[in-house]
Parts: C-alpha cells; structure tokens; sequence
C-alpha cells in the first residue's frame, strides 16, 4: 500500500477528528471560529497538493488511483470545501447546536469526495460514495428545529439508499458477469462482455446510483426539495461537491471501463442530457424560492454537463472540467450571498431581494454576477465552459447527425433560463417599494470570499488558457481500443446517417 | 500598439474606473464616461484620416496579435480594412453622443455609465476583431448591457415585456449564430483548426468548402446573424425594444451594435461560403422586400414617435439586406455606406426623441405639435434627419441607398422598383407627416414650458451626428474609396465557384 499518495485525504480526516476534539475545549462563543480555522488549515492542505503536481499511482492494489484527474478534482473539492466552511462559519447562529460537528462533517463529506476522484474500483466508488452521502443525510437535516431542513433529510435518505441499492445491485451484476471489480481489469474484459445482458444492466444500474447523485433526469425528484430545506452551506456543498463527485465517477467509469459497451451508450446520454437540461430549465421559470430555483437550475447545469459526457470524446470530458470549476465559483458565490441574507432576514423568496443593491451594493453584485455566469454571458467563465460544451457537441455532430439536435437542445435550454436568471437580477435591482432598506454587514471573511468567487468567474472567463490547459492534460488519454473504435465508427458514418 | 486596442480599451478602461468611484460622485463619474467616449472617438477620427498610408498585412492595416487560448486557436486580433474602419469611426461617433445625451439619467447613474461603456467597447471590439471567438465574444459583452438598461431605465408602459422580448430573440439569434461560427471553425482539419478570420479565410480560399457544409452553415448563420439585423419577419423586437429603451441604449443599439450582424455576414458568411450564398440570396432578396415594405407600412400607423422610428430604422435594414443580395460590388459597397449613414441617422433620431421626450415626457404623435417655435434648433435638426432617411440627396443615406438599387438593379431588378417605391413614397409619407405633426401647427400651450437645446454642450451630440452625416453626404469618396478594394476582395470570393462547379467535386 502506498500511503504517501493519499496524504491529502489523510490530512482532511486528521482535521476532521481534530476539530471535533478541539471543540471539546473551546468555549461556545468562540465555535464558530473553528470553521475559520478549518478553511486556514484547508488552504494549506491545496497549497501543499501542488507539491504534487505530476506524481502518479496506485494504492491499494489498483484500486485507488493518483493522476491528473484526481488531482484536478481533489483541489476543485478543496477550493469548494473551503469556501463552505467560510460560509457555513458566517451561518453558525443560524444553526442551534453543534457547528463544529457540522464542520466536521464537512470535512468527512470532503474526503470522501476526495476518494472518489481516485476512485479505480467499484469498492472504492461504493464506498467512497457512501462516505458523501451518509455525511449528507446529516447535513441536510441539521437545522433539527425547521421543518422544512428535516424533511429535506428525509427525503435525502430514502431517494438516496434507494440510489445506493440500485449501485450495489448494479455492481453485484458487473461482478458476476465478468468477475472482477477493479476498473483496469474490467477494461480488458469489456469488449467481450459488451453483448451480455447482465453486464449491460449492472452498467446501467450504476449509471442509475450515478445519476441520482448529479441530480440528472429521471433521478432528479430529490433535488428541488432537498436544496430547498437545507441549511445554505450544506446545499450549496451539496451543488458543487456532490455533483462534481458524480461527475468525476462518471467520467473514469466511462472512459476507463465501459468504453466498449458505453461507446454504443451516446444516444442513452444524449436523451438524458436532453431531457434534463429542458426538465431544470422550464421548471425552474415558475419558482418563487431562490434555493428551489437554484436547485432546479442545477439540475439543468448536470444536463448541460451530461453534453460533455454524451460527445464521448476528449475535448467533451475536458468541458465537463472547466465548465465544473466555473460553476464552483458561481454556484458558491450565490449560495454565500443567500447564506448571509437568509441569517439577515430569514427570507428565502426571490421577493426578499428587493432592495438588495441599497442594502449591500457588494452582495447585489455578487449574484448578479453569478446569474450572468449561470446564464452563460461573457465575460464570465459559464460562458467559457458552455462554449467549450457545445464545441464538443458540435464537433460529434460530423459523425452522428442527432448531436446537431442534442446542441439544439441546449440552446433552447439556455434562452429559457435568461427567463429566470434575469427574474432575479430585476428582482435585486428594480422592483418596487422595497420594504426593507437597512444595510446587511458582511463581515471580512465572507468578503474575501465573494471576492475571490467574483475573481474565480472573472479570471476563468477571461483568462482560460491555463485551466484549458490543465483539464486537457487531466483528462486521461483515451486507450488505444477507443481510437480504433471512433475511427471504424467515422469511416462508417456516411451511410449509417443517410 | 494597435490604435484599435486603444479606440476600445478606453471605454472598458473607463469602466473599470466608474467602477471603483463612489455612486455620489456624480459629475465625476459621467466625466470619465465622456472623456473615455471622446478620446475613443479621436483615435477612430485619426485611425480614418491615415488609413490610406498604414501599411497592409494580409489586408489589414493596424493589426495586431495577442495569443488568448492558444489551445484552441483563439487569440485578441484586431485589424481593420476598408469595410470596418469606416463602421468602427461611425461607432466611436455614435458613443461619444450617447455618452453625450445620458444626461437625462437621474437613477443609479453609476451603474448605468459603467454599463454604457461595456458597451460601447463591445461595440467597438466587435467590429475590430478578427478573431470568430473574439467577434462573437464582445457582440456578447455589448449585448448583455442592452438588456439591462433597457430593463432598469426604460420607459413606457410595456417595458417589462419588451425587455424579455428584446432578450430571447436576441439570445437565440446570437446562439445560432455561435453554432454556425462554431461548425465553421470545425471544417477546418483537426490539427491547424484556428478562429483567426484571416487564417480561416485564407484556408478556405485554398480548400473551398464542401457543399453540404455550406448548406448547412450558411442559413445558420444568415438567420443567426439576420434576427440580429431584425431581419423581417424577426424583427418584431426592434421597435418596441428602442421605444422602451433610454435614448443613449437606443442610439448604439439601433446605430452600431445591430450591424454587427451585417458586418458578419460580409466578413465571414458572403465569402466563406459562396455557394450557400448564391442559393440563399433569393430568399434574403424577399426577405428584404419585408422589412423595406411591410416595415414601411407599419411606420406609417405608428401614434408614437419611438415607434415611428423603430419601424423605420427596420425599414433601412432592408436596403442593406438588398445590397448584399445583389452579389455585386456596387450593391455590397452600397450595403456598407447604408450602414455607416443608418448608424449615424438612427442615434441622430434616438438622440432628438428622447430630448422630445424629456421635454414633454410623451412622444405620442398626436399629443405633440407646433414644437418647432419652442425647439428651433431641436426641430430643424429633427427636419434634415427625417429629410435624411427619406433619402434626400446631400446626406450620406442617399449615396447608399442609390448605390445599392443600381447594384442590384442588373440581377434583382424588379425588387429594386418595389424597394425604391418603398422608400422613396412610403418613407416621404411617414416621415413627412411626423414632422408636420410633431413641429408644425399650433403650438399647444401644454408645452409653452418646454426648452431647446440652448448651450453648445447640449447641441454638441445632436450637431456632431448631423455634420457626419453631411460629409459623408457630400464627399462620399472619403467612404467608397475605402471600401471599395476590400468590397471587391469579399465579392470575388462570394462569386467566384459557380454553385454547380463545388456540386461536382466529390463530397468530403
């Protein structure tokens, strides 16, 4: 066992117990400075992942793997996890008791996403995936005296053990067709497997747990509901580190194990990514309640992400990252604001932002910053990340005539939310008569973090050439079985579309 | 540096510094607005007056080249030859007067400054690029702020709606034509793919592209770029989004940024794809007829000024739309002088309604009347506009126009009767009755108090907008001259492979 690649995660589960140690000495009005701390240690912990940089491995036989992927998206988890933290230490008052076992927890939910990006096996993802959502379940219903938070747990738990059976049942049926469940060796065996019914349907049993935890249509029911009752800092961990989790399984699934299968897979995944972008967005136009509306919308963000998995090809899956850090600082940067106005005002309807640019001009900027980003506008990085998607797309379209379509989806989806992204922005700047006008302090840490959100959606928009950069060499060279297998698919095209 | 760095980065400079100025610092903050618009619009002039003796590289003069995403080929290139330097100075002019009348704003005037001048350097940038993602990306960067400012400082009783309007065929036109920028950029082979334009070109000159593709880009990006251009039937966004609008939104919108959609049909669709063009141009040829002639009729019902001259100025684009459907290098030279001269009369038209409306806070036509006593200045320049878009000769909308229906007079000739009549008749009846309802006739006493244009500042936007126009009117050349080398090139390239000669070559 090679214990050394995985000092990251050690390190955030050392910081995880000790803060619940730490907690046992410190005086409760001092708590909440413990999520400060956390995020400074955290800070540490990606400065020090850069030390890394270049380093590739196994541990635990092959069932855990150190490379560029990993990396990418262990930092993408850090940077999320610690904006969370910031933020949640800025909600604490409004949670009754324990914020430091919901730091924790954040912490827990934070390493297992951290697994899961080195996830190379089918009992490192189960796990690994267990590890987010059990710490969820938690996070979800920790605000124990609202209602509303408790029923979002319970919805969490039932859809998602519901989801985890449908991954273990999935799992079970690939071991016993092919009989092994490490992802290397199932590569080699796929191309064999790809006309045995049982393997196809453990596959798609697993895209099934996967897709619950992206929030994709048909496994989407969970999400408005969920991201509504929460506390904001667990939704907002919830939009950005969950789905990345779901993403970065997905994409190693597919682009390591099931390629001979899921090759033949794109019209299953055009038909979902379709689906759900139309689901997220036109659901989304009647919502009254930013986090429902967030929540709808993010559903509609794993559709548009689904179109990087569904152009099956390298320049999709280096989409599906950039357009992933994009959305951390946006998402993140929305869920704060609405963090610190619902512990202002306790109002969560879109109403409640009347006023807002008089009350606090930087938190008014703030989302209307990140509206613009979610809509897609330059100069902002969603519009980077939807311009690489649909290149992508685009790009298949040459070799399949149904991702013209598929594109065409996407834009629709994409006229359909300025609708709702706009709704807010006027909301904040131009409704009438606002009722309430006195100023919402924010206090240091929150601004530092607003600013490097608003400098993240800025920096990416504008400057994109590293992060392209980086995605690309991330993205795991696809193997040799993939090239041979696009070509014959290329050369074949002409007539399959006529 | 490229001075064209320098004509938009000013604007997206000063924004940067209204930006961190306090919202209480009123004066201060329209005074960086100006002075950006201003010493844009210097630069523009000086650019124009030497671009006889720049040195050419690939055509282009004034070029430069910043690697952005080296990646996938994309970087800041600017350049101009003889179709865009004269559009980049008709937009500088027309910012400088935006910035000029944004006076009358008295809410939230830092926001609405800073926005103002986004969109002025998108404007600007989008004209100078020669890079498909930059072009793309700074339409995007003006566009947005359209939206808004028409959403926070609008006026009238539909503004909400004719916000969302404005918004979702704008946005639907700018995405499809990214799909058909996007799927350009993909014909070229894998390992040189580039968004640089000149590089494109180039390519596509050696390779022409196969003929499926063409037919599959091509309307992407004519319909795409066309709804921008409120192409009719698609127009139906304009007048109602520029009778909402704030005069200064208005003025660049209507004046600069709707051409862009034209400028992109020159510079990448007409060349790039001669025989989608040459199959498609029948059809844009119709089209046109729409927006010259049902256009026209509509103007001539509209009770409201702003509507009255939103449907007009849809009515001018048909001209343009009649130029580029000719083919032909008078016809596409034509097209662009309209677009200069449009650009100009449109944000002059803008410009005096909103003053109208400021003094009487209505423009509804049959309201108003004999305000020529009150508003000498105001009403006679109001006249030589309306006299300017029935196409009088001495203004440069005449030069265009005449340009464009001979050079489409010898492939489109019936089109050019209906389009001439179009103009000629039905544009002198609206224009003509909007001026002798508005100016002339008794004066109601309800507007004894309104006010002219008395100080030179104030005249300032109004008279700029009206001399441009009356030397390009008079010395039409220092336009043509320029443009007619760079038209040739676009013509040549648009005509030149027969459609039945790139049927013929075996499919790709």
């Amino acid at each position: 066992m090679n214990a050394a690649l995985m000092i990251l995660e050690i390190a955030v589960l050392v910081l995880g117990i000790a803060l619940l140690l730490l907690d046992l000495w410190t005086p409760p009005a001092r708590k909440r400075l413990l999520g400060y701390g956390a995020a400074v240690a955290l800070v540490v912990v990606l400065a020090y992942s850069f030390k890394l940089t270049g380093e590739t491995g196994f541990a635990f036989g092959q069932a855990y793997a150190f490379d560029g992927l990993a990396l990418f998206f262990k930092r993408f988890f850090l940077l999320a996890a610690i904006l969370v933290l910031v933020m949640a230490a800025e909600f604490s008052d409004r949670i009754a008791s324990g914020i430091s076992e919901f730091y924790s927890l954040i912490l827990f939910a934070l390493a297992g996403m951290m697994f899961a990006a080195s996830a190379n096996s089918f009992p490192m993802l189960f796990v690994s995936l267990e590890l987010i959502t059990v710490t969820f379940y938690v996070l979800t219903s920790f605000q124990r005296n609202r209602l509303a938070s408790l029923e979002a747990g319970v919805k969490y738990l039932i859809l998602g053990a519901l989801s985890s059976a449908f991954l273990v049942y999935g799992i079970a049926l690939v071991y016993g067709a092919s009989g092994t469940m490490d992802f290397a060796e199932l590569a080699g065996k796929s191309a064999a497997l790809k006309d045995q019914p049982l393997f196809l349907l453990g596959l798609l049993l697993v895209l099934a747990g996967l897709g619950f935890k992206i929030a994709a249509f048909p496994f989407q029911i969970w999400a408005p509901d969920v991201y509504q009752g929460s506390p904001a800092p667990a939704t907002a961990f919830l939009a950005v580190g969950s789905k990345a989790a779901g993403f970065v399984l997905l994409l190693r699934l597919f682009n390591t194990v099931g390629l001979d299968v899921t090759w033949h897979w794109e019209k299953l995944l055009m038909v979902m990514a379709a689906v759900t972008i139309l689901y997220g967005n036109l659901c989304a136009i009647p919502q009254r309640n930013l986090k429902r509306l967030l929540g709808y919308s993010s559903i509609a963000h794993a559709g548009y992400l689904l179109l990087g998995v569904a152009a099956m090809s390298p320049a999709g899956s280096t989409a599906v990252l950039y357009y992933l850090a994009g959305y951390l600082f946006t998402v993140l940067a929305a869920f704060s604001v609405l963090a610190i106005i619902i512990r202002k005002t306790d109002i969560e309807d879109v109403s409640g932002l009347a006023g807002l640019n008089q009350r606090s001009p930087l938190l008014a900027a703030t989302l209307t910053l990140a509206m613009v980003s979610l809509a897609g506008v330059p100069p902002l990085a969603g519009f980077f990340g939807k311009f690489l998607l649909l290149k992508s797309v685009v790009e298949q379209g040459g070799s399949y005539y149904a991702y013209y379509w598929l594109a065409a989806v996407a834009l629709a989806g994409v006229v359909i939310s300025f609708w709702y992204y706009f709704g807010v922005i006027r909301a904040i700047y131009w409704s009438k008569d606002p009722a309430d006008l006195s100023p919402i302090e924010v206090s240091l840490p929150a601004r530092i973090c607003l600013y490097a959100c608003i400098a993240g959606m800025l920096f990416l928009g504008l400057f994109p050439n590293r992060l392209v950069e980086n995605a690309r060499a991330a993205v795991l060279p696809p193997p040799p079985a993939k090239i041979a297998e696009k070509t014959a698919v290329a050369v074949a095209s002409p007539a399959s579309i006529k | 540096m490229s001075p064209l760095t320098y004509i938009l980065g000013w604007p997206l400079l000063a924004a940067l510094v209204v930006l961190v100025i306090p919202r209480n610092y009123r004066f201060v903050i329209r005074s960086v607005a100006l002075l950006a618009t201003l010493a844009s619009l210097l630069v523009a002039v000086k650019m124009f007056c030497q671009f006889d003796a720049a040195p050419a590289v690939d055509g282009y003069r004034f070029g430069q080249i910043i690697p952005w995403v080296a990646s996938l080929g994309i970087s800041y290139h600017v350049g101009v030859d003889g179709i865009n330097v004269g559009l980049i100075l008709m937009g500088a002019i027309v910012a400088f007067a935006a910035a000029c009348v944004s006076r009358e704003i008295k809410t939230f005037e830092k926001e609405f400054y800073l926005l103002l001048l986004v969109m002025t350097g998108g404007i600007l940038g989008a004209f100078a690029s020669l890079d498909l993602f930059c072009f793309y990306f700074f339409h995007e960067l003006a566009l947005v702020p359209t939206f808004i400012m028409i959403g926070v400082w609008g006026r009238g009783e539909r503004k909400n709606y004719a916000t969302f309007q404005i918004t979702i065929y704008l946005s639907i036109g700018a995405l499809l034509a990214l799909v058909g920028l996007i799927a350009l950029y993909l014909q070229m082979p894998a390992g040189s793919r580039t968004f640089d334009i000149v590089e494109i070109t180039r390519y596509f000159n050696g390779h022409p592209m196969a003929l499926a593709s063409q037919q599959f880009i091509f309307p992407l990006l004519l319909f795409g770029f066309g709804i921008l251009v409120s192409l009719w039937p698609f127009h139906t966004w304009a007048p109602l989004g520029y009778g909402s609008a704030p005069a200064a939104t208005a003025m660049l919108h209507a004046g600069v940024l709707k051409k862009f959609g034209l400028y992109g049909l020159i510079r990448i669709a007409l060349p790039l794809m001669p025989a989608g063009a040459q199959q498609w141009m029948h059809v844009l040829a119709l089209l046109c007829l729409g927006n010259i002639l049902y256009c026209g009729w509509v103007a001539m019902r509209q009770k409201d000024l702003n509507l009255l001259i939103g449907n007009s100025s849809v009515a001018h684009m048909g001209f343009c739309f009649l130029g580029l459907a000719s083919l032909s290098l008078l016809g596409v030279t034509g097209c662009v002088v309209v677009m200069i001269a449009h650009g100009l009369l449109a944000a002059l038209t803008f410009g005096l309604s909103g003053w109208l409306r400021e003094q009487t806070g209505t423009l509804e036509i049959e309201k108003l009347g004999g305000l020529l006593r009150r508003m000498p200045f105001i009403g006679a320049v109001l006249i030589m506009a309306m006299m300017a878009g029935c196409g009088l000769p001495g203004f440069a909308n005449f030069v265009g126009e005449l340009a464009v229906m001979f050079g489409a007079w010898k492939s489109l000739s019936p089109f050019v009767v209906v389009a001439a009549w179009g103009a000629l008749v039905v544009g002198a009846i609206y224009m003509l009755r909007a001026v002798r309802n508005v100016l002339h006739g008794p004066l109601d006493p309800v507007w004894a108090e309104t006010r002219d244009a008395t100080s030179l500042w104030r005249k300032l936007p109004f008279a700029l907008l009206l001399v441009a126009l009356l030397v390009f009117g008079f010395f039409p050349r220092l336009l043509t001259d320029k443009i007619n080398p760079s038209a040739e090139i676009i013509v040549e390239a648009a005509t030149a492979t027969p459609v039945g000669k790139i049927a013929a070559r075996p499919a790709q």
